[in-house]
């Protein structure tokens, strides 16, 4: 306990060195900003801008980025509220409550609810981080390549148990995630491997970036003209000083969902398949369950909009703690993270504690700083905010656009990799409108390197016997339940068969 | 074309596709075990791809049994309008990218987002010089100058000598930068003030 106050005291004052401190607050601003606008989330922000961030040194880099996660948990509810259309899909609840609100002339009080609900989300979970990160972490130093590859299978297994998408498309969309981590030449043997069409830009592999850009950059912007194009009516918020302070008192009508949904939210974040969407879906359940007065919510009951912003603010620093720990990422944002550490130089894992304590103290001491900072902002800057969400998308559009073939060109500085970027989104928008998952391909895209070259080792040290991963009892306690995840679908349906059957019966 | 028969078309495609990397995959490489190397250099993708291709089949067969959703659907797959945004968009997009080609990095960009912003969008000439101007010089700033990242320039190489002999000449080549951030933002003050209608004049 005292190591971690320590470490976590030298974190938070790394946090204010000024270029760190500088980087939150760009990034909290960036943050609210990528979530407040409909159709792009902290995903899409993490992705277009991740080339950018070579600018800096890798910890400014990651608290850049992680600041922006953060913002953009924040943001997501102020188009949710004052547009009626989320922001982002983890803020799909906060709607059900805020836009009533909103209507009946009440959006200060749900904003500033969202904000303050973001803001204790974010407190508690950062706070079950710093506990759990540095043990977990030094549970996970016992890992050798069994295990590691078995806890990728298990981070696999839950999209499929829990994703709630159509199984083979789900499926299809890990696979092909990890088949296109292949391409390029075999990290054990050298020897080039699926060169397609014999083009010398495939040699080099496919950076996870090219797929991150062109799905969550190109593809979600083709998503987001077609379904929003472009009209939006805007509910005016109107903010002073008296009402402020009235909204801030009001924040013991909604303190204890809040708890709990904080704490749900962060258990729910850390795996890979669930995250924010469904915690904030999960937390706004909760909340009405356990309401005095159930019958209020999705009429503007205050509550509403504060359980599933504290619970996908908790979320996404819930998603980190795999990533930083196991070198498993906890969502698709953390995914991109991951991959960015990479690029960096660092190697995601559990050693990262003992080899990079600066840097991951450093960001732990971050996100508590954004935290802070990220509420101020919010609070003081949602008048700007939602002048801007009136921006017409033929200006934003062309835009981002531009950032992605820039970007998609900067790491690697080669246009073969812009146009398969421009295929992967075009493609990836033509699959996710027939309901194709798209998140796994990105999570797998970057852990498929790890996987394989875990599943290889494993399978020369054991001479090829794969018992291995059965043998040792924590991959074999991970396979267990990787297997009953996947199995958990096919249990669901053979229930609604008897249910189904039953009802038959019951009616002849 | 009806979202079932594009399910169709899609998974017909993903079909083809893993058979495509399954075959891939054994062109050259080993896909069994290696003595004292272990599993070849095929192996992995290509049980991955075999994963795909019943992924896909699973896919296919859900079809016929019209299982899913998307299987039974009728609508269309892309509607008109919805068309006319998307295909205006990816096609912007496949010129800037053979422009980038032919005539680089900077002239493309400008190309691109005159497009945009001015035909596409329609937006007053204020906004339209600002967003044109200030793009292609946002990106030289980030990316050529800040990052060192030289982007494609194509047959406009030789134009950018002069602007290479301030920027690695001199010390003050951000004050260069900032003056043409200048320039590019009053002369959309400028446009805005004496091209585009004035508030009040449109309605007649």
């Amino acid at each position: 306990m005292e190591t971690i106050l320590v470490s976590l005291a030298g974190g938070l004052a790394q946090a204010f060195e000024p270029i760190n401190l500088m980087m939150i607050i760009i990034g909290c601003v960036v943050g609210l900003f990528v979530g407040a606008m409909p159709g792009l989330g902290s995903v899409n922000g993490v992705a277009i801008l991740l080339p950018i961030t070579f600018l800096v040194p890798p910890t400014a880099a990651i608290i850049f980025l992680a600041a922006v996660y953060y913002g953009a948990m924040y943001g997501g509810a102020i188009s949710s509220i004052t547009l009626g259309i989320p922001g982002a899909s983890t803020a799909v609840a906060t709607v059900f409550d805020g836009r009533p609100l909103a209507m009946s002339g009440r959006a200060d009080k749900a904003l500033t609810a969202a904000a303050i609900a973001s803001f204790i989300g974010g407190t508690i979970s950062v706070i079950l981080f710093t506990l759990f990160a540095p043990p977990l972490a030094e549970f996970a130093l016992k890992f050798g390549p069994a295990e590691e590859f078995a806890l990728m299978v298990l981070a696999f297994a839950t999209f499929i148990g829990l994703g709630g998408d159509d199984i083979p498309k789900t499926i299809f969309s890990i696979l092909i995630g990890l088949v296109l981590a292949t391409v390029g030449l075999d990290i054990i043997s050298g020897k080039p491997r699926l060169i397609f069409f014999d083009a010398p830009g495939f040699l080099r592999g496919i950076n996870f970036l090219v797929l991150a850009i062109g799905i969550y950059g190109i593809g979600e912007m083709l998503w987001t003209l077609e379904t929003t194009g472009g009209k939006v009516i805007v509910h005016k918020v109107k903010m002073s000083w008296e009402n402020f302070v009235g909204n801030v008192k009001s924040v013991k009508e909604y303190i204890g969902t809040t708890t709990l949904g904080s704490t749900l939210g962060y258990f729910v974040g850390t795996l890979p398949a669930a995250g924010a969407t469904p915690a904030s879906l999960m937390s706004y359940g909760l909340a009405k369950t356990f309401s005095k007065d159930p019958d209020s919510f999705g009429k503007g009951n205050v509550s509403g909009v504060a359980a599933p912003e504290a619970a996908n603010n908790a979320a996404s620093t819930g998603s980190m703690l795999p990533m930083i720990t196991l070198g498993i990422p906890g969502s698709p944002t953390t995914a991109i993270l991951l991959g960015g550490m990479i690029i960096w130089g660092l190697r995601p894992g559990p050693l990262l504690f003992t080899e990079k304590p600066d840097f991951v103290w450093g960001l732990i001491g971050s996100l508590y700083v954004a935290n802070f900072f990220t509420v101020i902002i919010n609070l003081a800057f949602i008048p700007i905010f939602v002048r801007v969400l009136t921006l017409p998308f033929t200006i934003l559009a062309p835009v981002i656009f531009v950032l992605c073939i820039v970007g998609g060109f900067a790491p690697t500085q080669n246009m073969h990799d812009v146009w398969l970027m421009l295929l992967f989104g075009i493609a990836g928008y033509l699959l996710r409108k027939l309901n194709y998952p798209v998140a796994p391909a990105v999570l797998a895209i970057v852990l498929g390197p790890l996987a394989e070259r875990s599943l290889r080792q494993s399978l020369l040290s054991s001479q090829g016997d794969v018992m291995i991963f059965f043998e040792r009892p924590i991959s074999a306690i991970c396979i267990a339940l990787a297997v009953g995840l996947m199995l958990y679908p096919i249990y669901l349906i053979m229930k609604k068969k008897k249910k189904a059957d039953t009802a038959d019966e019951a009616s002849s | 074309m009806t979202v079932r028969q594009a399910e169709l078309l899609m998974a017909i495609a993903t079909v083809l596709l893993s058979l495509g990397l399954m075959w891939s995959s054994t062109d050259g490489l080993s896909i069994s075990w290696v003595p004292n190397k272990g599993p070849g250099s095929g192996f992995w993708p290509f049980w991955l791809s075999i994963g795909l291709l019943l992924a896909s089949l699973a896919t296919l067969y859900r079809w016929f049994r019209r299982a899913t959703p998307e299987s039974r659907s009728e609508e269309p797959y892309i509607s008109g309008p919805a068309l006319t945004v998307v295909g205006v968009s990816v096609a912007a997009l496949l010129g800037l990218l053979i422009g980038i080609h032919l005539v680089g990095m900077y002239i493309s960009l400008f190309a691109f987002m005159l497009f945009y912003v001015k035909v596409i969008g329609r937006h007053p000439w204020g906004i339209t010089v600002c967003l044109v101007g200030g793009t292609p010089l946002f990106v030289f700033g980030m990316f050529e100058w800040a990052l060192q990242i030289p982007l494609p320039k194509a047959i406009t190489e030789e134009w950018f000598y002069p602007v290479f002999d301030i920027m690695y000449g001199t010390n003050h080549f951000w004050a260069y930068m900032l003056g043409a951030a200048v320039i590019v933002a009053v002369s959309g003050w400028l446009a805005h003030k004496f091209i585009d209608p004035q508030p009040g004049t449109e309605e007649g």
